[in-house]
């Protein structure tokens, strides 16, 4: 495991190292705030926050595949997985080391965004701070996902453009799903499965401040089903 | 130190790698010597453990590369093709990153890495980016990547493509001085290379090996080096006769006229200097010669003997 905590230092390190990393950060915090301050503070006037995460949700969905795409892709490019997969390192180690760093990059930028944005509201009103929480620890469960399904198709091509891509498709899949089966009519077994598939369900759920075992659940296996993807993608430059 | 038994690896329909088997000893500086695509990276590839071949095996220091593949691995050091490298690290940056990986930790590591940038000459470029390192540069951190962990054997695939000539020699002497203690094996298609650096040769020509020995063993496959090439101004047909007449003449050929000289390409019977009986031959036919030349056959001849009459 120390070799997957070197290669958690250098890609969270190499995070800080390129402009664009900042770039995103930037946008980011920068699209939220603007966002929030023109909606809830100037239009509507409230210190309410239950708005808030209606567009935090679209802007971590175009975010997560800015800071996933490269992971592998570049590495794949550029020829650098020959030299790391010729060191001794495992594949697994790889995996969990670039997706930590990508979980940690997204939790700075979370931290950032928690102490511009909810703390300067609790500082000038009185907001409810159940569901700010709940929503934070939402966009971290929820990001994690996407994060997963990211690194998953940034293992799959040399092209991060197409990694960016595909992985904004999947996720808006997940994070619509729901809603888009509720047109079709489906038989109540499958539309409930369908609804629990839906990310945007869940994330709604911790949102209200509650934490279910089946939402953490839910995650976790979204997690572990694309890091699993990923693990096979790379191994499978082995098969015979 | 390396056994290779009957490797394949094939790459949809063309045979990257057929059939090869090597073994490589202790302390050997072997050459892998072959035209572009001849199957020198891949074999590369499947002895590192990024591959893994079709069929057969391959043992380095005892270990299967694909059973055991970490033993392998922590024994390489391997400098791909063209040196990849993360470029928006720093050179020390890098070289601590790869420490890490090689399981190297504080004063150990820090002497490993100190060793590197002196024996590879990297004390100037330490802060920078390897993005904005020259080629020679590059070429010089990937080395020092390669050895950071001291390895038993070092795997180099074209080690001096893409720098200049001086940096050529640097490189050159440094694959020489580690040879002494390593088991190095290094690709190249440039035949000085294998000439300056290596004890042993192995031609390889579409994933096969044309030929394998010391740089004088394979030297003597070129019909034992003893070609003369004279330059004669009189009649054809005295030429020609004069030279039949030598028992010591295996065979001549016609190479031409250029400027009123004819050009004959005279192949000597192994080991005999030709040159006395040639001016007496010219003498006693009344031909004038202009010139004597005695060509030693080059490894670049054997090379393309090898390689390119395989193709046709």
């Amino acid at each position: 495991m120390s070799r997957a905590l070197a290669i958690f230092k250098k890609e969270f390190a190499s995070y800080f190292n390129s402009l664009m990393a900042y770039f995103f950060l930037v946008v980011f915090l920068g699209a939220t705030n603007l966002l929030f301050v023109w909606f809830s503070f100037l239009k509507e006037r409230t210190s309410n926050m239950t708005n808030y995460f209606e567009f935090v949700v679209p802007t971590l969905w175009l975010f997560i595949p800015a800071i996933t795409m490269r992971m592998w892709a570049e590495e794949k490019k550029l020829g650098t997985l020959e030299l790391m997969m010729t060191m001794p390192v495992k594949d697994s180690e790889a995996v969990i080391g670039k997706f930590l760093a990508s979980f940690a990059f997204l939790a700075v930028t979370l931290v950032l965004s928690f102490v511009t944005i909810p703390v300067m509201v609790g500082i000038v009103g009185e907001p409810d701070w159940g569901p700010i929480i709940g929503g934070y620890l939402g966009l971290l469960l929820l990001g994690a996902s996407f994060i997963a399904i990211g690194l998953a198709l940034s293992s799959m091509t040399e092209n991060q453009f197409i990694a960016f891509l595909l992985t904004s498709i999947i996720c808006l899949l997940f994070l619509g799903i729901g809603e888009l089966i509720a047109l079709l009519p489906l038989p109540g077994w499958l539309g409930s499965l369908i609804n629990f598939l839906d990310a945007g369900t869940h994330f709604k759920s911790i949102g209200r401040g509650v934490i279910d075992s089946r939402d953490l659940i839910y995650y976790f296996s979204l997690v572990g089903f694309f890091l699993f993807l990923n693990y096979r993608a790379v191994t499978s430059r082995r098969w015979k | 130190m390396i056994e290779v038994k009957g490797i394949t690896k094939r790459f949809g329909p063309t045979t990257a790698v057929d059939n090869l088997s090597f073994s490589i000893a202790p302390g050997e500086v072997v050459g892998f010597l072959g035209p572009n695509g001849a199957g020198k990276t891949t074999t590369m590839r499947i002895l590192t453990c990024f591959l893994p071949a079709d069929a057969g095996e391959a043992k380095v220091a005892g270990f299967d590369v694909l059973e055991q593949s970490m033993e392998v691995r922590s024994r390489i050091g391997y400098l791909p093709e063209s040196a990849p490298l993360y470029l928006d690290m720093q050179v020390n940056e890098f070289l601590g990153y790869v420490g890490d990986i090689r399981g190297l930790k504080g004063a150990e590591k820090t002497a490993a890495t100190d060793r590197m940038i002196g024996l590879c000459g990297l004390s100037g470029v330490l802060m920078k980016q390897i993005g904005e390192l020259s080629k020679g540069y590059r070429q010089r951190v990937g080395l020092a990547q390669a050895m950071i962990h001291n390895p038993d054997i070092l795997v180099l695939d074209e080690p001096t493509s893409g720098l200049d000539p001086n940096q050529i020699r640097e490189i050159r002497d440094l694959i020489k001085t580690l040879g002494k203690e390593k088991t190095v094996i290094l690709s190249t298609h440039i035949l000085p290379e294998v000439e300056a650096t290596c004890s042993r040769v192995m031609i390889i020509n579409q994933g096969k090996i044309v030929a394998d020995g010391s740089i004088d063993e394979i030297g003597k496959l070129g019909g034992g080096g003893n070609l003369h090439v004279i330059l004669a101004r009189g009649d054809q047909a005295k030429i020609e006769s004069g030279l039949k007449t030598l028992a010591d003449v295996a065979g001549f050929k016609n190479a031409g006229q250029e400027d009123g000289l004819w050009r004959y390409e005279v192949q000597g019977r192994p080991g005999v200097h030709l040159g006395e009986q040639l001016f007496r031959m010219a003498a006693d036919s009344g031909v004038t010669l202009a010139e004597i030349r005695r060509e030693k056959t080059t490894l670049e001849d054997i090379f393309a003997d090898l390689t390119l009459g395989k193709e046709a």
